[in-house]
């Protein structure tokens, strides 16, 4: 995977992820023509589409977009339960997840998708690990903060 | 307010994400967001030392910031400081901010990178997750340096937790990715392909994405691999939905591990080992049966999950493509799909059958879902699946269903996205060319793709059209025919104007003996279009009316009096002005032998690859064009233009000069419409480059015939200006090379009888290539054109140097009054002592054919960035040829190699350390990185090449003197490749930053 982005529905990016280098102006660039390109597909057409020499795969939850940018011999349909994957971690953690939770614990977003996916790959699938090793970290900080 | 606020939330920064979602504009932001800046500013800046709590409350609502899209210049280093924290929650937040805004600052990436040093031999799992993540995300050079040595210590040690290995093993995938030249496995490889046995499926999950890339790059040194994986992949593919617990996902077993497994088999050809391979089979026939039971469960994740694993199964059936039985099955399996009520699902399959239909076992199954694609191309809402729908019929597509695919894709195009049309109409055109059996068809097809969607048709296609139609006699008639009812309709497109004009213009006198279609009728329907027109088509179109002057003389009063009409003859576009006035001219004046040997038919094209198929393959960039394709197109290709009658025509036409000499000598040039200027060049010239010498020839030819033929002025010029198409594109021949015409004052001929400047030429505008391909040799060719060579051999000793210079006459001709003079602009005089030592003077007069020889002695006085000019003057003909180049001396001709131990050259390096000594220079590779190749060229630089100094073998060191007569200047070099980018970094540490700059410019062309 080249890079996750989540965005509103009105075109508000929520969260970033790239695992390719590229400069702040090419992200900037790159954000701005998806946004408005997943922004104009219809419900119900296809969740795939090709852009530029990528692949993207999106979806839609709530007033959310999830869209992940694959290479060629990439699989769509298990990326697409990458995304599906990483709102039932957010679901999980939060307690039935909504736009708010991401925006205002934008750090968690972060620590929960770097537990989930390293470097553009699954680094590990099942729910209950990484949701222990996000517990253990909140953990550490009551216990710092006690300390 | 916050909905929910987990761990310890920060206060402060949820009170200011509220005011930033409160702000009512764009404004309002900006100026909250200022203010807080200003306040973060302030209180980094203060006097009072922060708590740890407050810097990463700061430092987070600067990390906002930035996501918002704010530009963030500081707390950089606050950041790093959170990262020496004990404390997890300010250690967490220090590394997202430096994961999201890494910067190249090299104090700072050293702290960072002593922190996370630390964290990595803290042997607390969550640091070290912490410090793995932080090098994955930010994957920098830099950090691949620091810990691409220690992190597959990590990966491969016992006493590693699962979710650091876990973490270790994406981190070096990241950091191979970036660095490859940096991750060296060697003794770690078979440990590392031993995770695929790991008890814990998520280190098998995340160590088989770092096997996959290493095997796509050394495959050999991981092919036992395979073996591990088809056993892997046969255990969850036989397992219950239940016995993998959490890594089942929705009743399908580790779908994501499964996926993987298939996908880095695919590295790998079929497995040679019988048993291996029956597993494998086993394992791809029972997710096949799969597909057929009824789902587990309702849920659209379930489904997902399973067809996922099956389309990469299909994948790997395709690209073993030696199982007929399986790829049949997935190609019915894919037809199922075409109909399912998934979208997704219909996208998928027809993407991947577009694959299948490329391979001989499956391309009759793909071909009997013809009439569920063209449904698919009709009926589908999204234009994405439409697209692939296109895609596979072209893919499907052969002799037998050729002409009903390019119908049902004509029709389609009627109502098609406009974004897809030009692509389409490519695809069109290429497949009626390629499948044509009769050539009407092939007409047909393209004249109807210029009249449903004629602004999709790119100048190839149709150019593509008349070569074939030029080329074949037997088609002539039908497309003057077909092209001339077109016209009739009341608005036609421009490009088909265009075709008309050419096709009549050429064949008319095949269809005028019908009086329906007689000259005159022919000319009015043509000339009805031409107010309508753009100037190139008008100009088009003038061509084609002294065409048809010769082609039916009684047609020549009318055609006159529209030529002579005021609003050509003074029309203001020059062009067309020039062309009325001309034809005119040339039609009153020539007689209808000359008429009719000037405007003789075209010749028929040469053979080569279609323009149409290079554009789609331009289009869809590289490997979208499959290799079979176009030879397929490039071998039926041939037959369209080399076979039928013209054959031996054809034969003949191609470059040897001698055959055209006697065959041609009053060859055709004839009166090729305007666009056929652009089409000449296409057709014959490579990609629109260097002019090919037969038809330079072969216009002198004809030139000069006609220039006989033409008592009333006998000026060439004015012969060839009668041909302003081609006088445009060949004024610039003229110009360079000189061809020697006689030249009168005819004021039309204004652009050549200026006379020719005695001063010498400015340096070509190739000098510094032709320079540059000297910088690692000393001999030969420096320049070529049609009627010089150049070539050069020399030697250098020390800061003396002799050239030997050779010059050669490739024409028949003798040049006249040959003069060369070296000199050195500027500056350069008191750098360089040049001495031209005449073995024998050079001749004033160079026979046809000969060579004659100079000697230039070079001495280095001190280090120099300039090259010395070599000017050469001499008559051709009548005309002066002079130009100018650069003498391939550059500063490196004066090293002499120094070998030196590993130590010493550390030392000469550092102690190399201002940074003005230093020149670095990274860049694109744009010749072969094969380790020979490169070690020849840092050979022929002159430097010693020393191994075993860097410790990367990747890399390449080298050092010498530079030897001048005031200095010595010493040098060191390296050179680090980088295969996967195709990038290398050249860094240049010289006892002089002059020398630094200049080899660093100089070498940076030389990769």
């Amino acid at each position: 995977m080249q890079f996750m982005l989540l965005f509103s529905r009105q075109g508000k990016l929520r969260l970033q992820k790239w695992y390719v280098p590229l400069s702040d102006k090419e992200k900037k660039k790159i954000t701005r023509e998806l946004v408005q390109t997943v922004l104009a597909r219809k419900p119900k057409m296809c969740s795939f589409l090709e852009w530029r020499d990528l692949k993207i795969v999106y979806k839609r939850y709530a007033s959310l977009y999830f869209c992940c940018a694959i290479e060629d011999q990439d699989n769509e349909l298990i990326t697409l339960e990458i995304i599906h994957r990483y709102v039932e971690l957010l679901d999980k953690y939060f307690g039935s997840v909504c736009e708010l939770d991401i925006i205002f614990n934008f750090e968690k977003a972060y620590f929960i998708l770097d537990e989930f996916l390293l470097g553009g790959e699954a680094q590990e699938t099942s729910k209950k690990n990484v949701l222990k090793a996000i517990e253990q970290a909140d953990l550490l900080q009551e216990v710092s903060h006690v300390g | 307010m916050p909905a929910v606020s987990k761990g310890d939330g920060m206060r402060g920064l949820a009170v200011f994400i509220s005011d930033i979602r409160n702000c009512k504009s764009k404004e309002a932001e900006i100026k909250r967001i200022n203010k807080e800046l200003a306040n973060i500013r302030s209180k980094f800046k203060g006097d009072k030392a922060l708590d740890g709590y407050s810097k990463k409350k700061y430092v987070c609502k600067l990390l906002f910031i930035f996501l918002l899209g704010h530009d963030i210049d500081f707390g950089h280093m606050e950041a790093v400081n959170l990262l020496s924290s004990n404390k997890y929650t300010e250690k967490q937040i220090g590394y997202l901010f430096i994961s999201v805004l890494v910067n190249s600052n090299s104090e700072l990436i050293r702290l960072i990178n002593n922190a996370i040093k630390n964290d990595l031999s803290s042997r607390n799992p969550t640091f070290m997750c912490l410090a793995l993540h932080c090098i994955a995300n930010v994957g920098s050079r830099e950090m691949a340096e620091a810990f691409a040595s220690e992190i597959p210590r990590i990966l491969v040690a016992g006493d590693t937790m699962d979710s650091v290995k876990q973490s270790a093993a994406l981190c070096l995938l990241r950091l191979y990715k970036t660095s490859p030249d940096l991750v060296l496995m060697g003794e770690w490889t078979s440990r590392v392909v031993h995770l695929l046995n790991d008890q814990h499926m998520g280190v098998v999950t995340a160590a088989i994405s770092l096997i996959t890339c290493l095997s796509m790059k050394n495959p050999d040194e991981f092919k036992t691999c395979v073996s591990l994986a088809v056993s892997r992949l046969s255990r969850i593919v036989s397992s219950a939905s239940t016995d993998l617990q959490d890594y089942t996902y929705y009743f399908v077993p580790a779908p994501w591990l499964s996926c993987k497994l298939l996908r880095l088999l695919q590295c790998y050809p079929p497995p040679e080992d019988g048993a291996v391979k029956g597993r494998l089979v086993e394992c791809l026939e029972t997710i096949l049966n799969k597909a057929q039971e009824p789902p587990k469960s309702k849920k659209v994740q379930h489904s997902n999950a399973k067809n996922a694993i099956l389309f990469e199964a299909i994948s790997l059936i395709i690209h073993y493509d030696s199982e007929p039985n399986l790829l049949v099955r997935a190609c019915n399996q894919l037809g199922q799909f075409l109909q399912h009520r998934e979208t997704n699902l219909r996208y998928l399959a027809l993407e991947s059958m577009c694959t299948l239909a490329s391979s001989e076992f499956s391309h009759e199954a793909v071909k009997t879902h013809i009439e569920t694609v063209i449904n698919a191309l009709k009926t589908e809402r999204d234009v994405s699946v439409r697209q692939r729908a296109a895609d596979l019929l072209y893919a499907m597509c052969d002799r037998s269903n050729a002409k009903q695919i390019v119908a049902e894709m004509l029709s389609y195009l009627e109502t098609a996205d406009y974004s897809i049309r030009e692509e389409m109409v490519l695809k069109v055109a290429i497949l009626a060319e390629k499948y044509a059996v009769d050539y009407s068809w092939y007409v047909d097809t393209i004249l109807n793709l210029i009249r449903i969607a004629g602004d999709y048709v790119s100048e190839e296609v149709w150019y593509r059209v008349i070569q074939i139609v030029i080329n074949r006699d037997d088609v002539q008639g039908y497309a003057a025919k077909t092209v001339f009812e077109a016209l009739q309709a009341p608005a036609c497109h421009e490009n088909m104007v265009k075709v008309g004009g050419y096709i009549l213009g050429e064949f008319g006198n095949l269809i005028a003996g019908d009086p329906r279609s007689s000259p005159l009728v022919q000319f009015n329907l043509l000339h009805s279009k031409f107010h309508l027109c753009s100037v190139p088509t008008r100009a088009l179109l003038l061509s084609a009316y002294i065409k048809f002057i010769n082609l039916f003389p009684e047609t020549k009063a009318t055609i006159q009096e529209v030529l002579r009409c005021d609003s050509q003859i003074r029309n203001s576009d020059v062009e067309l002005q020039q062309r009325a006035v001309e034809y005119l001219k040339l039609s009153s004046i020539a007689s209808t032998d000359v008429l009719a040997t000037v405007l003789e038919e075209m010749p028929p094209f040469p053979e080569r690859e279609s323009s149409i198929l290079a554009k789609l393959k331009k289009k869809k960039g590289p490997g979208a064009v499959s290799v079979t394709e176009l030879e397929d197109s490039k071998r039926e290709g041939g037959e369209l233009n080399g076979g039928g009658d013209r054959g031996s025509d054809t034969a003949s036409t191609p470059s040897p000069s001698a055959d055209l000499l006697g065959i041609r000598s009053a060859a055709p040039i004839g009166a090729a419409p305007a666009s056929a200027g652009s089409l000449l060049v296409d057709v014959f010239s490579e990609a629109g480059s260097a002019f090919s010498p037969f038809l330079s020839l072969f216009l002198l030819i004809s030139f000069h015939t006609m220039a006989k033929s033409l008592p009333p002025c006998p000026c060439i010029v004015c012969v060839w200006m009668a041909f302003p198409s081609f006088f445009f594109f060949f004024s610039f021949f003229v110009f360079t090379s000189m061809v020697p015409f006689p030249i009168c004052s005819h004021p039309l001929s204004c652009g050549l009888s200026a006379p020719p400047s005695e001063d010498p030429a400015p340096p070509l505008s190739e000098a510094d290539e032709l320079l540059n391909k000297f910088v690692c040799k000393n001999n030969g060719v420096l320049f070529e054109n049609q009627l010089l060579q150049i070539g050069i051999k020399s030697e250098y000793r020390q800061n003396l140097g002799r050239m030997y210079l050779f010059f050669g006459n490739k024409t028949s001709v003798q040049f006249a009054s040959f003069t060369t003079t070296v000199s050195c602009p500027g500056e350069l005089q008191s750098h360089i002592l040049l001495l031209n030592v005449q073995t024998k003077p050079v001749e004033p007069l160079v026979e046809g054919g000969a060579q004659i020889q100079q000697v230039l002695n070079i001495e280095c006085l001190t280090d120099f960035s300039e090259a010395p000019l070599l000017n050469i003057k001499f008559r051709y003909g009548g005309a002066l040829q002079n130009l100018t180049l650069k003498l391939p001396v550059t500063i490196n001709k004066f090293f002499q190699p120094t070998e030196m131990a590993s130590h010493d050259f550390f030392q000469r390096w550092k102690q190399l350390s201002q940074p003005q000594q230093e020149a670095q220079k990274i860049f694109k590779a744009n010749h072969s990185m094969d380790t020979e190749v490169l070690k020849a060229k840092l050979l022929g630089l002159g430097t010693a090449l020393l191994d075993n100094v860097d410790p990367n073998p990747e890399n390449y060191v080298c050092a010498g003197v530079i030897q001048t007569k005031s200095q010595q200047v010493g040098c060191l070099l390296r050179l680090e490749p980088n295969a996967q980018a195709q990038m290398y970094r050249l860094t240049l540490r010289c006892s002089k930053d002059s020398v630094s700059k200049r080899l660093c410019e100089l070498l940076a062309e030389q990769f």
